[in-house]
């Protein structure tokens, strides 16, 4: 039989081994083979099936800020192990490996930057890090970066990736729920507007506190997202647990968040979302919420682009 | 023998106490003197109990906790408060029994009452479903606080809780939003807030009715964001390390207290809260009255400012 006869097999997982991985990845979605590079320009959107590959923080910066227009804050954060807590491991150990794996102080970066030239605060979690898991320093950035959106009156807009609370804090992890929930309480009322976007996957005590809590709550396709993992479910209810349950389309069905957004538009969704709240753009009604007087409304006949901020 | 249901730190002193219980007995059935043995057998009883309770570890801190004759929220509503009336419902889908509240009187002043409920006997715990709330219950609590806050009357809250409850239904219903929601109102409400721990202070199930002016605890109840049974398996691989895991953790009364999260820790009698529902309602009766009235002598913005920087201090961090 000539060589070119050969019929074609599908590629089964033993022979990626002839691929290079740092070319060709398989998706796990479809089984589909896709270039790296390729892959990287569709925002890791697998192209064949739309599966959402999981991204890092550098890359969600990239997604959803104008170029180059991301500026830092709050960087010498770093957990004070208020408990000593020492498990198998040392958490102290566990922070300098995790630091030294991502290069990061802990699970979430926050910033100021432009998106759609609009001013905003963004803060993206770090799921590499300790699971995404919220300590004192998650709780602390993002409550600062909550009081940084209020004094400047910039939207929040925070991509959450987490496994829950950190619980090598302790009672401090919990309570870091409730910390961010009041300065989003504070937030509500001047009328700010925050927008949650909701990956892969976020569950426990991050989803239980800000990650609900959007004016928006947008998630990406296929997410999972709950508040009690999986796994104590089953273990709980002694049984199997419905196809789909937990994932982001789930979560639309039963009301829990407004949209299901594929990670390519998810700017423009945002930068959509924002201007409907806040930025005033158009000829109308006058802007500005009843409970806030700091928000100037704009002058009559205004019009073209808000330059707040 | 042993009828009472007890700990496994507590055998000895059931023992003695089922010795004086039969000498009673002995005493009434053949007419004789017992009383020099009983004083002897009643102090034996309470030095035992000193002891004990003065060296409780973690993890025997977090039976007594449990204990199942611990007095529940119901319990503390008969004995603390007067004219408590129960209302019922979340108005959306159902009343979620794990949650109790309504109108009750401390001192003959109203306030809403608001706080998880176990059930006493298997009957009782399905119905209550352990203490363990769905969404739902979380909802009818922000309703009754919402209530509260239009009639201006404080809130009170008993937090006695394993858990959210962990099944289909619960995250259908979004657990995590009516959680994550009463977090937030809470941290807004225009009226005085306090929640006392009774018994288990379970992770986000309890949070959700934590979010407070004030945070008191009683001195044999815990708090922590996970049990320490779900610690010891996630980080020691195995649900036999609870022990350890309960030491990590800092779950108690003290360490609340130590670490600045609860306010101040109510004594219990010695020999735990279930050898004395009556004095225990009493301690609990007179500190809670006396934080309700510096609460409600400061106006709501002062209250809800120092509500905000203290949940806002919370954690501990190094800015290098
Ligand atoms: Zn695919």
């Amino acid at each position: 039989m000539a060589w070119f006869r050969k019929p074609k097999k599908p590629l089964k997982s033993g022979d990626r081994r002839d691929l290079p991985s740092d070319v060709f990845v398989k998706c796990e979605g479809c089984g589909e083979i896709l270039y790296r590079e390729k892959l990287a320009q569709n925002l890791h959107v697998c192209p064949a099936c739309g599966h959402h590959f999981r991204v890092g923080v550098a890359d969600y910066l990239r997604i959803l800020s104008d170029e180059g227009s991301f500026v830092e804050t709050e960087t010498a954060l770093r957990s004070a192990d208020p408990l000593e807590f020492t498990d198998l491991k040392g958490y102290a150990q566990r922070l300098e490996a995790a630091e030294k794996k991502t290069g990061r102080g802990d699970a979430v970066v926050t910033g100021r930057a432009l998106l759609e030239e609009q001013p905003i605060a963004l803060a993206i979690m770090d799921f590499s890090f300790i699971g995404g898991s919220m300590g004192s320093v998650v709780g602390e950035k993002i409550a600062r970066v909550g009081r940084l959106a209020l004094e400047e009156e910039r939207p929040l807009v925070l991509v959450s990736a987490s496994g829950g609370a950190r619980m090598m804090e302790g009672i401090y992890s919990l309570m870091q729920m409730a910390k961010t929930s009041a300065v989003l309480a504070r937030m509500h009322e001047a009328g700010i507007p925050f927008i949650s976007i909701l990956t892969h996957p976020t569950t426990g005590g991050v989803t239980a506190s800000f990650a609900m809590l959007g004016d928006a709550n947008l998630a990406e396709p296929g997410a999972l997202i709950g508040f009690a993992g999986p796994r104590v479910i089953e273990e709980t209810i002694k049984q199997e647990l419905p196809e789909g349950f937990q994932r982001a389309e789930f979560l639309l069905t039963h009301g829990m968040v407004d949209r299901v957004v594929d990670r390519r538009e998810m700017k423009e969704t945002v930068a959509r979302l924002i201007r409907h709240m806040f930025v005033h753009d158009g000829p109308g009604f006058a802007r500005g919420s009843p409970e806030s007087s700091a928000l100037p409304a704009a002058a009559p006949g205004e019009s073209g682009k808000d330059v707040r901020g | 023998m042993a009828a009472t249901p007890h700990l496994e730190f507590e055998r000895d002193m059931v023992e003695v106490q089922e010795q004086i219980d039969q000498l009673l007995e002995l005493a009434e059935k053949k007419g004789i003197d017992v009383s020099r043995e009983l004083t002897e057998m009643r102090e034996k009883l309470q030095t035992l109990r000193d002891e004990t309770y003065r060296n409780l570890s973690p993890i025997d801190q977090v039976q007594v906790a449990r204990h199942p004759r611990r007095p529940y929220t119901k319990d503390y509503i008969e004995r603390v408060f007067t004219d408590f009336i129960e209302l019922h419902g979340d108005r959306s889908y159902r009343d979620d029994a794990a949650i109790v509240g309504g109108w009750a009187r401390l001192d003959g002043e109203p306030l809403m009452l608001i706080g998880h409920q176990k059930g006493r006997d298997m009957k009782a715990n399905l119905h209550r479903n352990f203490g363990m709330p769905h969404p739902e219950g979380y909802r009818k609590a922000l309703r009754l606080m919402r209530l509260a806050e239009k009639f201006r009357r404080p809130v009170v809250t008993f937090i006695d809780t394993p858990g959210a409850y962990p099944g289909i239904g619960a995250e259908k219903r979004g657990q995590a939003e009516a959680i994550a929601m009463n977090l937030r109102e809470m941290a807004r409400l225009r009226t005085p807030l306090v929640s006392v721990v009774i018994g288990e202070g379970g992770s986000g199930g309890a949070l959700a009715l934590g979010v407070t002016d004030r945070i008191l605890m009683l001195e044999h109840s815990i708090y922590s964001v996970i049990s320490p049974e779900g610690c010891a398996a996630i980080l020691w691989r195995s649900a036999d390390h609870r022990d350890k895991a309960a030491e990590a953790l800092k779950l108690t009364s003290s360490d609340l207290h130590r670490l600045g999260i609860c306010d101040e820790v109510i004594d219990e009698p010695v020999g735990g809260a279930h050898t004395d529902w009556d004095g225990t309602s009493a301690r609990l009766r007179t500190t809670l009255g006396r934080h309700l009235q510096e609460l409600v002598a400061m106006s709501d913005d002062e209250r809800r400012k120092l509500r905000w920087a203290k949940y806002e201090a919370m954690g501990a961090w190094r800015d290098r």
